[in-house]
């Protein structure tokens, strides 16, 4: 099992309840993945100016030698924003360098995001706590996907938590289990993506930023994902205007979207969607086997 | 809970009851009426009913709501989850918006009704039991179908019938692809005047005479033996 939600305000009616509206749906899933739980929230951003959140597991260090070093390294200006042991770090500098700096330097860290609109944040332990801890229901923005997690096919840790980073402002939420992963791991390291679990919604995040870099649209790499990924599956992508879901041909992991005026809401089961503003006049569906779907900002 | 205008109709909010205690009135209920509201896609909502209960959810339920039925009648206004009905027995099971995957599955016998469209799997392995679907089906359904009826009013998606025994699948519009040793066959008189009977019954409304009849091919090696018994013994004589 695991527990998928997702929220996407298409209006400005909810962006600034779109945390507590996201921590309401998570919290409905917690039994579909009560081992480990994180979310993604994208907010309007600032053209130029990447966020990068990173993780100290467990730890809550002085953020500041390590901007100010960053600073140094950029030749720009970095503000630092910790919650618990992560940190959102925002520069107007390079962000692919500030990324690739922070890996590079910064030991027992990891970069869990980075983009112009996306913060990460994820741990073991139950659901609802993980949200109060890194303060969801207080969160603003466009939209959030977030993710319980039941593990079966690699350990609880916050790593092989979801969701997993994809890309600049891109991530994925995983429900289901792939059964190629270790051969399309072998195969992705030949393409240059490293990993840091055994866990299969790894690779097929690894496999979306492969696609991705090398100039597939997310459309085109969803569809080649039908093709290279075998097992089963329903993804949740979030992305910097939107999100996409994708549910394997044999479709048997579940997920249901209703879509308002105001929002889509798409998750695994009802329950998390049926106490949401609206929701007694939404349009509800289950996607379709094979069928990519996406939803993106108004521009 | 309280009793509302009828004095045999009791009204459960599960916005403040339990799903655990709704389940613990219906299964102690030999007759009477239920009212449920605030489902808001509850699990197991009147799973295990087993008298002649009349009970009506108002709202979507989540999975294996009406599981086990027998002898009642459950009606939701709203969407059901996955495994509606499941290893439904006798009674009626109706729904009168969408239901997900596996509407049906392992029917022994009832009638369920699925207003709208039914998901992936509608009736996978259904066992007699009868099941009418006002709108569409999703990919793989009646696999492994045993026995009973399912109507479709509206399109199947791919691999209808895949394995399929002795059920028979009714559809009226298109199917997108027939799974293995599932084939058309005739529609005769006697299959006309069944699916006007289900029709009827499902308080559906469509002419029967329009639909298309699918079965087993007997195709497949679990057709070739009749007799197994027979067939034991006989290899046991040979050695």
């Amino acid at each position: 099992m695991c527990g998928i939600v997702g929220l996407f305000c298409k209006t400005e009616t909810y962006r600034a309840e779109l945390g507590r509206l996201t921590a309401t749906m998570l919290h409905e899933m917690r039994e579909r993945g009560p081992d480990s739980a994180g979310f993604a929230v994208y907010g309007a951003g600032t053209t130029g100016r990447t966020r990068l959140t990173v993780l100290a597991e467990g730890q809550e260090p002085d953020w500041a030698p390590t901007a100010a070093a960053l600073e140094a390294a950029l030749g720009a200006g970095v503000d630092v924003r910790p919650t618990r042991d992560h940190a959102v770090f925002e520069t107007d500098g390079d962000g692919r360098v500030a990324r690739q700096w922070l890996i590079d330097n910064v030991a027992g860290v990891d970069v869990l995001s980075y983009g112009e609109h996306i913060e990460l944040y994820k741990s073991v332990g139950d659901p609802d706590l993980v949200a109060e801890r890194y303060e969801l229901s207080s969160r603003t923005g466009t939209h959030a996907i977030a993710h319980t997690r039941m593990a079966t096919e690699s350990a609880v840790t916050t790593n092989g938590s979801h969701p997993f980073v994809t890309g600049a402002d891109t991530c994925l939420v995983h429900n289901g289990s792939l059964s190629n992963h270790n051969r399309l791991r072998t195969v992705l390291h030949g393409h240059g993506e490293t990993f840091q679990t055994e866990n299969d919604s790894e690779v097929a995040a690894g496999y979306l930023s492969w696609r991705l870099r090398e100039g597939d649209s997310l459309d085109a790499a969803l569809h080649q994902a039908l093709v290279d990924l075998d097992g089963f599956y329903t993804f949740a992508i979030g992305t910097a205007d939107g999100f996409a879901i994708l549910r394997d041909p044999i479709a048997c992991k579940p997920a249901v979207v209703a879509e308002t005026d105001d929002w889509v809401a798409m998750s695994s089961e009802y329950r998390a969607i049926a106490k949401l503003p609206g929701v007694a006049d939404a349009e509800i569906f289950e996607p379709e086997p094979a069928r990519v779907y996406t939803w993106t900002l108004a521009a | 809970m309280t009793d509302v205008a009828s004095p045999n109709t009791t009204t459960v909010d599960l916005a403040t009851s339990s799903v655990r205690s709704l389940n613990t009135a219906l299964h102690a209920a030999t007759s009477g009426s239920f009212v449920v509201t605030n489902p808001q896609g509850a699990h197991a909502v009147a799973a295990g009913i087993n008298a002649p209960l009349d009970v009506r959810v108002d709202g979507s339920v989540g999975y294996y709501c009406a599981g086990m039925h027998q002898h009642g009648t459950v009606t939701v206004d709203g969407n059901a989850s996955t495994g509606l009905a499941e290893n439904m027995m006798s009674g009626t099971v109706r729904i009168t918006g969408n239901a997900t995957m596996s509407a049906g599955a392992t029917g022994v016998g009832g009638l369920l009704v699925v207003q709208g469209n039914a998901g992936a799997r509608c009736g996978i392995s259904m066992k007699g039991i009868d099941i009418v679907v006002g709108g569409d089906i999703g990919h793989m359904s009646a696999f492994m179908a045993q026995a009973g009826r399912l109507v479709v009013l509206g399109d199947a998606a791919d691999d209808l019938g895949d394995s399929i025994y002795e059920a028979e699948v009714y559809v009226r519009g298109a199917v997108a692809s027939l799974g293995s040793d599932c084939e058309e066959k005739p529609m005769e008189a006697e299959h006309v005047a069944a699916v006007a009977e289900l029709l009827a019954a499902a308080g559906l409304d469509a002419e029967p005479a329009s639909f298309r009849r699918y079965g087993s091919a007997r195709r497949l090696y679990s057709f070739h033996v009749d007799d197994i018994d027979a067939e034991i013994a006989a290899r046991e004589t040979d050695r």
